[in-house]
């Protein structure tokens, strides 16, 4: 199979790399440019914890192909704290202990910023219901409610 | 006496029972938490590998031509080729019963029969398609009670691995699923049944399901001639080190096992799984090789056990029960892995959380033609409370008592010996079950409900044993800047260890937990621990960990007077080292093992009169809507209510108990693999169902009582498992306080509840 040369930017940068037709998002974030936030669990498109920011839209990077990548805005969990300082969801997430092996939790996180930009002020129904594409097997479900909320106000501290 | 006091303002007693953010915390939010499962060397080859598709058979031929000529395949591997470098290619905790890859038979349906290495893993996918296996297939058997007396032997002779004494009689024998029998003889059962005034009889079963961690099993192993190191995802690294030690015929100071953060493991990452495997494949290539499974192939590798529970009361005409009877059966699949020890470690609790006189119990360990099980978070408790507490509720129907006033009358209380004979210490049986019934509401009445959907509440209590005994090891390391190190092997998996060891050495010695730096787990550098496993880390290298914060206080103090510095100096660690040592230089090294004491069972009658260090306790009180139409049942409320003595971070503390029942509560509700002569039909996420956001209980409530472990690390004891516990049988005695059915098998799923429901209403569903 042929390789061809895709060119992106990547958490902000410019950069390029040489793919197959058959690679996922995954693969290319994890073996061209170390990164494995992004990491493949179920390869199905229903645990979140491949989630990557692709113009701005959460994907699932286990079930993007890699080539449509090309001429793309990506971003991933290790985009989110520029500088050295932690977005306000991950803080949250750190403060509320919204996880355990933390396996799960790039991807909440992702989709979890997704959600307070669709919903800057969502209730546990709508954060259930927005997360639900998301699974965490050590099931840390309701301290990811609370981070999610925690984050809300930090957001609202932060533009006030 | 030396103070450390470059580290902040920390009081003595301001670490233990604070809620610290995990220290990894930053890592896994910023998504650089590494985990064997993404890790890359470079030069390594990656595996695919070719599965049975028969549940059991003779292999007649694998032809490996085609998969060997595809370009980019380094190497396709079976069990003659790995016979070359390790020539007895078996393993296992218990039993040496499992090969590196099939040898010469195949024992369950996705047991692995070749390997396929190349650079390029879609490389090595591809070959690994194009490999032919023949198989002369055999009867298999697959339920455990069968496989008692089945004439299919899963193996013909058995290989217990000899290191626990209760297996030695099992070597060589012949004609035999049976990998364990455990029993406990306590009183006389039979002349206690004859005189009770009520006697009775149930069967209660569990299915198959699995761990399902979000990382999948990894291990990458880079073997040289001078030494090997593997890259795993283990819960115990020390066991891993020994066995591959002892598969190399090498001391175990030339195999290093280095272990990241785990994307969790539950009991499925224990011993040792892929380890032999990439061992042998990196002997083969002599390079790294890595080993990860898919999602879909962690259905093949390690499964809890599916269990068969006959248990038989005799209860006198006051509500006392004079006699238990407990016939358990494990379905421990084709490898024995732990299950002998689920088996014993399990069985010995097997009559619950009260006080019989007459106990009779055998557990027995039985290999089947399946995926092999191990522990799942409990460590095979949460199968037999879900039996013993149905069966206390269904019992306390029958005699028209209260099920709290039932439980009352026949607890085992603190001083009183427990079945096997050990007293009763610090287990607040009685507390949790208080909290519970306030908690519940029990006394006040429930509105039931009339219409389509019904109301109704139940609960449980447990107890268990933790496994025993065994040893930790721990290293704290003061530097000449005053800053700590701790080693240790407790793998942090998501429960929090890493941040909990951090307080106790703070603790001690007086620092914030989060100036303690927790050294990757690395067995060239970290101590010996016998695994993370079985709610025991924090109370056994927990005292440990102790052990060496004071034995490096003790040490700075003998610092301090040896450079002449006066009886209750206050001077800061650095400028005791500068005395010392002239400049920045030096260490102070604290060391602390622990092993608690411990009286093995009798063989024959199983008693002991110290068969665990500490007991675990808990409760769960569940109040449930059943949709008397559809079967649909909604969880409203699930109350937990542990002891886990002190708490040493609440906060983890609660992630703990809430993580655990929710992942009970899966195994209660929906999971199950399904099989098919022997195949899993369900073998991925998409058909496995998982609890999602969905399924959490409307109120949910965490709680432990206020107790004190007396003889654990600052009162503390384990708790990673403990709310798995009650979960099924409070969820199933709420089913029937609701709707009046009794489901007798797991899971409680709609289809059940319905069916349950036409068979009480005289009009029983066909079979679909
Ligand atoms: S790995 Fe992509 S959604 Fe699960
Ligand atoms: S924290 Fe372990 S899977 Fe979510």
């Amino acid at each position: 199979m042929t390789a061809r040369t895709i060119h992106f930017t990547l958490n902000g940068a410019p950069v390029t790399a040489d793919i197959k037709p058959h690679h996922n998002l995954v693969e290319l974030l994890q073996t061209h440019f170390g990164l494995t936030g992004a990491r493949e669990s179920c390869g199905q498109g229903l645990c979140g914890c491949c989630t990557v920011l692709v113009d701005g839209r959460a994907v699932s990077g286990c079930l993007f192909l890699a080539v449509r990548i090309d001429g793309t805005e990506v971003v991933t969990i290790e985009g989110l704290d520029a500088g050295g300082k932690l977005n306000p969801m991950q803080e949250a997430f750190v403060e509320t202990g919204a996880f355990q092996c933390g396996y799960c939790t790039p991807g909440f996180i992702l989709m979890a910023n997704q959600l307070l930009d669709a919903h800057p002020d969502p209730d546990d129904d709508q954060i259930r219901h927005y997360l639900s594409g998301n699974l965490c097997r050590c099931a840390a479900y309701p301290q990811i409610i609370d981070a999610v909320k925690l984050a809300a106000k930090k957001r609202k501290t932060i533009a006030a | 006496m030396a103070t450390i006091t470059d580290q902040g303002t920390a009081k003595v007693g301001a670490q233990v029972g604070r809620s610290v953010p995990r220290l990894e915390g930053r890592d896994k939010v910023t998504g650089r938490a590494e985990y064997t499962h993404t890790m890359r060397l470079s030069g390594m080859l990656h595996v695919k590998l070719f599965r049975s598709t028969v549940a059991h058979g003779r292999i007649k031929s694998v032809d490996t031509s085609a998969a060997k000529k595809l370009p980019g395949v380094a190497h396709v591997v079976t069990i003659e080729d790995v016979r070359k470098v390790i020539p007895d290619p078996y393993y296992g905790p218990a039993f040496h019963d499992q090969p590196i890859l099939a040898d010469g038979k195949v024992r369950f349906v996705g047991e692995p029969v070749a390997a396929v290495l190349a650079a390029d893993p879609h490389v090595a996918e591809q070959a690994a398609q194009l490999i032919v296996a023949e198989y002369e297939e055999l009867p298999a058997v697959y339920d455990e009670v069968e496989a008692l007396t089945s004439k299919v032997h899963v193996h013909d002779v058995l290989k217990p691995a000899g290191t626990f004494a209760d297996l030695k009689h099992l070597k060589d024998a012949k004609g035999t699923n049976l990998a364990l029998d455990y029993r406990l003889r306590r009183g006389d059962v039979d002349k206690a049944f004859a005189s009770a005034a009520h006697v009775f009889e149930h069967e209660f079963r569990t299915q198959k399901v699995l761990h399902l961690s979000f990382e999948p099993h990894a291990t990458i192993a880079d073997y040289k001639d001078s030494g090997v190191t593997l890259h795993t995802a283990s819960q115990g690294p020390s066991f891993v080190r020994t066995e591959i030690a002892r598969l190399l015929g090498w001391p175990e100071n030339k195999v290093r096992i280095k272990v990241p953060y785990l994307g969790s493991g539950y009991g499925s990452k224990l011993y040792i799984k892929l380890e032999a495997l990439a061992l042998a494949l990196s002997m083969i290539a002599r390079l790294p090789v890595k080993v990860a499974l898919t999602m879909e192939e962690m259905f093949y590798q390690i499964t809890k056990h599916p269990s068969t529970f006959r248990i038989k009361s005799g209860v006198d005409k006051d509500g006392k029960i004079i006699a238990r009877k407990c016939e358990v059966y494990w379905n421990g699949g084709a490898y024995a892995d732990i299950g002998p020890r689920v088996t014993q470690k399990s069985g010995l609790t097997a009559s619950g959380p009260y006080d019989i006189d007459n106990v009779w119990i055998d557990s027995y360990a039985l290999y089947t033609n399946m995926t092999p099980a191990g522990a799942l978070r409990g460590f095979g408790v949460p199968q037999l409370v879900w039996a013993y507490e149905s069966h206390t509720d269904m019992i306390a129907r029958a005699l028209k008592i209260d099920a709290v006033e039932f439980r009352r009358k026949n607890l085992l209380r603190e001083g009183r010996p427990h079945p096997t004979g050990t007293v009763l210490k610090d287990a607040a049986i009685e507390k949790v079950l208080d909290r519970l019934v306030e908690r519940i509401n029990w006394k006040q009445p429930m509105d039931r409900g009339t219409g389509v959907v019904r109301r109704g509440r139940g609960l449980g209590i447990a107890i268990k044993a933790v496994i025993s005994p065994t040893t930790s090891v721990a290293i704290v390391n003061v530097s000449a800047d005053g800053s700590v190190a701790l080693y240790c092997g407790t793998i942090d998996m998501g429960q929090g260890s890493d941040t909990a060891m951090a307080q106790m050495v703070g603790e001690v010695l007086n620092m914030p937990a989060e100036s303690v730096r927790v050294v990757q787990r690395d067995t060239d550098v970290t101590p010996y621990d016998m695994g993370t496993l079985g709610s025991r880390s924090l109370f056994h290298m927990g005292h440990a960990v102790r052990r060496a914060a004071e034995d490096a206080q003790e040490k700075l103090k003998a610092l301090a007077c040896e450079v002449g510095e006066p009886e209750g100096s206050n001077i800061p660690i650095p400028a005791l080292f500068v005395k010392k040592y002239g400049m920045q230089a030096g260490n102070v090294i604290g060391t602390g093992i622990y092993k608690p004491d411990y009286v093995p069972p009798a063989p024959g009658t199983g008693l002991s009169s110290n068969v665990t260090p500490f007991w675990m306790i808990s409760g769960a009180g569940a109040e449930v809507e059943v949709d008397t139409e559809t079967g649909h049942i909604k969880i409203a409320k699930l109350i937990s209510v542990l002891d886990i003595g002190k708490s040493i971070n609440p906060k983890i503390v609660e992630t703990q108990i809430s993580g655990a029942a929710l992942m009970q509560l899966g195994f209660t509700m929906f999971e199950k693999m399904h099989l098919d002569g022997g195949q899993v039909t369900n073998a991925s996420l998409a058909d496995y169902k998982i609890p999602g956001f969905h399924d959490v209980p409307t109120a949910m409530e965490n709680l432990t009582v206020d107790v004190t472990q007396s003889n654990g690390p600052f009162g503390a004891k384990g708790v990673g498992e403990v709310s798995t516990f009650c979960v099924s049988p409070a969820i199933a005695n709420a089913i029937d306080d609701a709707v009046g059915v009794r489901l007798m098998e797991l899971p409680l799923n709609p289809e059940s509840v319905l069916r349950a429901l036409r068979v009480k209403a005289g009009k029983p569903l066909g079979d679909e």
